[in-house]
């Protein structure tokens, strides 16, 4: 059994030993997990599985079971209303080509529910597994220092 | 700041976006590209008998299977879509093996077997010119592809005149682009007879002609449609477009929809990279500053095709003096064949190698004349009314070289920090050096091509807005300016208008989406049409009304002294209703440039934008290993439609211009690039960049319909240079091989 964006899937047999990537893309249809290098290193990928950044072409579905996990795809409500940390992504302009945006998100968020309030050396050491090519980061740094004003704003 | 407007960013950020291997059709089948894996040799033979045996394949497709041209190019046709014969490159594709799956066909791929005789491969440029050296192309009759040159005043008077001379060679490398998206391409043949490919390609119009001619259809008989692209960086072209063709070839053949999806080493192994240059140059200067010659020759790896290598190095010679009034020039350069990995067009496509020579050489000769650096760029730099080497003069636009480089100084407090710089000094702990570098960029094709660009606003009886333009999303965001130019334009929200999915059926022939030129040209087309359309609704409205509209604001139409006329909804309504259709075909047409292949002489660009990038960085004295602290941009866009996009444009150029200064370089064994995958070309990643300041500039361009610029390229050309600059003030080292390894 694994629990994908709350719902639940039982694995066959012949699946176990599939790259969880393709298994997401390939049978669940979540194709906002990218695939750039298939071998860990730009994170495009990035999934999470039980709350941590994973990157997804590095694990086969044998070792996603029993576990949950959250794709780009689990994050904004059923209406379609965007995550905050989605939304800070759309109003800091931190979306180009958008390949990366998917992994980065879920970086971030892992980040932000361990950490409340990263500091920008925080942020960019968080992100330091997921490649852009577009943005040159700032303002994907900037997304994630706003999201975490919005998110959670009274603790400081 | 206008908070950031993208009309692809709730799909992007969402996960919904739908990029070329997210599709899939029913029936289709997967193909795989055999790569060569040898620079030259000849094909004896390929028998494909064990792989057609392999469970799931269902052909083996080799050039012979071709219909139309087997070789196409956007300016020789030279670029097999698969080889016959005569391999001339390690990234050359042999056969596509097309299978149930794409593991079935990946798992073929071993299977078949080529036989060779290996031929001797031609890796130096310079042995390539050679004119006893065997031809790469035979076909062309020269392993030149192209030769370009300015000759300007009098060089030997230059060479009197001087006080002092300097000859110092520069060389640069090959680095990839790196999108994170390799390259994929689905196509099918439609019921019509169309064949509709998608695919990440930045070129539409040129993917329909590499269908096209491999495919020996008419253009009319192929559509080529935009989707979401994972980055291009100018490396979505050639190679792309050939990826769509095979894929095309495949679906033709096969009659069921084939995808043809690039894995990274596939990518890496045959995609083209940024030309490598030898760069020597010798300049002479007067005592008190000023540039009396300059003399250069510059050699360009082109590698097995020639892609846009004439283009890459007319840019290099058009700006081979970087950003300087030199009244002396003598300057040739050479684009070669060799039987490297191909070069072709990259963000920046000529300049980068050209500012990291010249941004290091004024420098070079400030420091050896005792003069500040700043004020011997302020002597020689173009002004207001200059004529640059190849004489063009500079008079059509504001010409804010010294306005953007002083914005820097101030921003980054240049003259006070450059008093902290180390100079290598061993009792220091760290090394601290800053440096800048400046330039100026012809916008657009220039005198490359032909230079025009059209949009369609389609207006519908809700009054609701349809928008095209033949400018493609490459991620730069330019959907989203074109919205914003409209929306300006008809005074109306931009939720209300929407950027039609593009196709090459639908409009036509825009050029290709490079050289900054998607805001200048698509933007002045959108604009063109926006008028005319308002001239349509002004007509309408006279008739009814009487009453002249002269201005469109908030959805309603007014007169030229305030009174409301009508809403938009219903003077479209009313267009409707008269049998007049608000539909308008807009066309920019850029003005006219010239260029002389003799003398190197004309008016090159139409306009030209300007940059100044300054860097501040820690040495260690131990490890050499250097640390950003800082990066400051000007930059001169005219105007900025969509501020927060054009900032992303600075970051992100100034963060590829600091891996290109770093350590990009994709190092070839036996012609074959050498990393197999990202793990071994490092990217700057978050971690490696410091904090960046981006300093928008806006002089409104008087040639320019939205008057605004381009920006894509300019952020990323001198920002190594400046690293460089930097490096020498923290180490006392100047270093003039691009990337820069440090040495002790």
């Amino acid at each position: 059994m694994i629990i994908v964006n709350g719902h639940k899937h039982k694995i066959s047999e012949a699946l176990l030993d599939k790259p969880l990537s393709q298994w997401l893309r390939e049978d669940l249809f979540l194709t906002g997990v990218k695939i750039g290098c298939e071998i860990g290193v730009c994170g495009s990928c990035t999934v999470l599985v039980d709350n941590q950044a994973r990157r997804s072409c590095k694990m086969l579905v044998k070792d996603a079971v029993g576990h949950e996990i959250i794709t780009i795809e689990g994050l904004s409500q059923q209406d379609g209303t965007l995550h905050p940390l989605q939304q800070a992504f759309v109003d800091a302009g931190a979306i180009q080509c958008g390949f990366c945006t998917p992994g980065m998100v879920l970086s971030a968020l892992a980040l932000l529910m361990q950490n409340h309030h990263p500091t920008r050396s925080e942020i960019r050491q968080a992100l330091k597994g997921n490649l852009c090519r577009c943005t040159g980061y700032q303002q994907i740094v900037d997304a994630v220092e706003l999201a975490a004003r919005i998110m959670y704003p009274e603790t400081k | 700041m206008k908070p950031a407007f993208r009309n692809d960013a709730l799909a992007k950020v969402s996960g919904t976006a739908k990029y070329t291997d997210d599709y899939t059709m029913p029936q289709m089948l997967h193909a795989v590209p055999l790569h060569a894996q040898t620079a030259s040799a000849r094909i004896e033979s390929i028998d494909c008998s064990l792989a057609l045996q392999s469970p799931g394949v269902v052909r083996i497709i080799l050039a012979e299977d071709i219909p139309g041209q087997i070789k196409f190019g956007q300016i020789i046709k030279d670029y097999p879509t698969l080889v016959h014969k005569r391999i001339c490159s390690t990234g050359d594709v042999l056969a596509l093996i097309v299978a149930e799956s794409r593991a079935q066909a990946l798992a073929a791929l071993p299977l078949v077997k080529v036989q060779l005789e290996k031929l001797p491969p031609i890796f130096d440029p310079e042995q390539a010119m050679n004119p006893n050296a065997e031809l790469i192309n035979p076909e062309y009759g020269s392993n030149l592809c192209n030769y370009h040159r300015v000759r300007t005043g009098d060089i030997l008077k230059g060479e009197e005149d001087a006080d002092l001379i300097i000859e110092q060679h520069f060389s640069t490398s090959r680095i990839e682009h790196a999108y994170l998206e390799p390259e994929a391409a689905l196509a099918h043949l439609r019921p019509d007879g169309v064949i509709q490919v998608i695919g990440s390609m930045q070129h539409p119009f040129s993917t329909r002609r590499f269908v096209a001619s491999t495919l020996g259809f008419e253009l009319g008989d192929v559509e080529v449609r935009t989707v979401p692209i994972g980055g291009a960086f100018g490396g979505k072209d050639d190679t792309a477009a050939l990826v769509c063709a095979r894929a095309a070839l495949c679906a033709y053949l096969l009659r069921r929809p084939v995808k043809l999806t690039y894995s990274r080493e596939m990518s890496l192994r045959e995609s083209y990279k940024r030309h490598p240059y030898q760069m020597q140059y010798r300049m002479g200067v007067k005592r008190d500053g000023l540039i009396t010659f300059v003399k250069v020759r510059m050699v360009a790896d082109g590698g097995a095709y020639c892609s846009v290598t004439p283009w890459v190095t007319w840019r290099s010679t058009v700006q081979c003096c970087g950003c300087y009034a030199v009244p002396n020039v003598h300057c040739d350069v050479y684009g070669v064949y060799t039987n490297n990995v191909f070069s072709g067009a990259f963000r920046g496509f000529g300049s980068p190698q050209v500012n990291f020579a010249v941004e290091q050489l004024v420098e070079i000769a400030a420091q050896k004349l005792g003069l500040d650096e700043i004020d011997f760029r302020r002597q020689n730099m173009v002004k207001q009314g200059s004529t640059t080497v190849t004489n063009q003069v500079l008079d059509t636009h504001k010409v804010s070289l010294k306005e953007v480089m002083d914005r820097v100084l101030q921003e980054i407090d240049y003259e006070k920090k450059r008093e902290k710089c180390s100079f290598g000094d061993p009792t220091q702990k760290k090394w601290y050096g800053i440096g800048l570098a400046i330039s100026y960029r012809g916008m657009s094709l220039g005198a490359e091509g032909v230079d025009f660009n059209s949009a369609i606003i389609n207006v519908q009886p809700d009054g609701s807005v349809l928008l095209e333009t033949g400018v493609h999303e490459n991620g730069q965001g330019s959907e989203s300016a074109m919205i914003l130019i409209a929306s300006q334009e008809l005074g109306l929200p931009v939720q209300r208008i929407r950027y039609r999915m593009p196709s090459t059926s639908n409009i036509p022939d825009g050029g290709t989406t490079v050289a900054s030129r998607g805001t200048l040209l698509g933007g002045g087309a959108t604009v063109n049409a926006a008028r005319i359309l308002k001239s349509i609704l002004a007509e309408t409205l006279l008739k009814e009304y009487e009453l002249a509209a002269e201005r469109f604001a908030d959805g309603q139409i007014l007169t030229k002294d305030g009174q409301i006329i009508c809403t938009w909804e219903a003077a479209i309504a009313l267009c409707y209703s008269k049998q007049v259709y608000p539909y308008a075909f807009g066309v920019f047409q850029a003005p006219r440039v010239s260029w002389d292949e003799e003398t190197g002489h004309g008016d090159a660009y139409f306009t030209w934008v300007y940059g100044c990038q300054a860097v501040e960085l820690e040495v260690d004295p131990k490890t050499l290993k250097v640390t950003l602290l800082n990066m400051v941009a000007a930059h001169d866009v005219g105007k900025a439609i969509n501020p927060a996009m054009v900032k992303g444009q600075f970051y992100g150029g100034l963060a590829m211009g600091a891996g290109y200064g770093l350590f990009e370089e994709v190092p070839l064994e036996d012609g074959g690039v050498i990393p197999t995958n990202l793990h071994q070309y490092r990217l700057m990643r978050a971690t490696d960049l410091p904090e960046m300041t981006a300093i928008i500039v806006e002089n409104p361009d008087p040639t320019s319909p939205s008057k605004a610029k381009g920006i894509g390229e300019p952020t990323l050309e001198i920002t190594a240079p400046a690293i460089a600059n930097a490096i020498y003030r923290a180490t006392g080292k100047r270093y003039v091989d691009q990337p820069l390894k440090l040495r002790p």
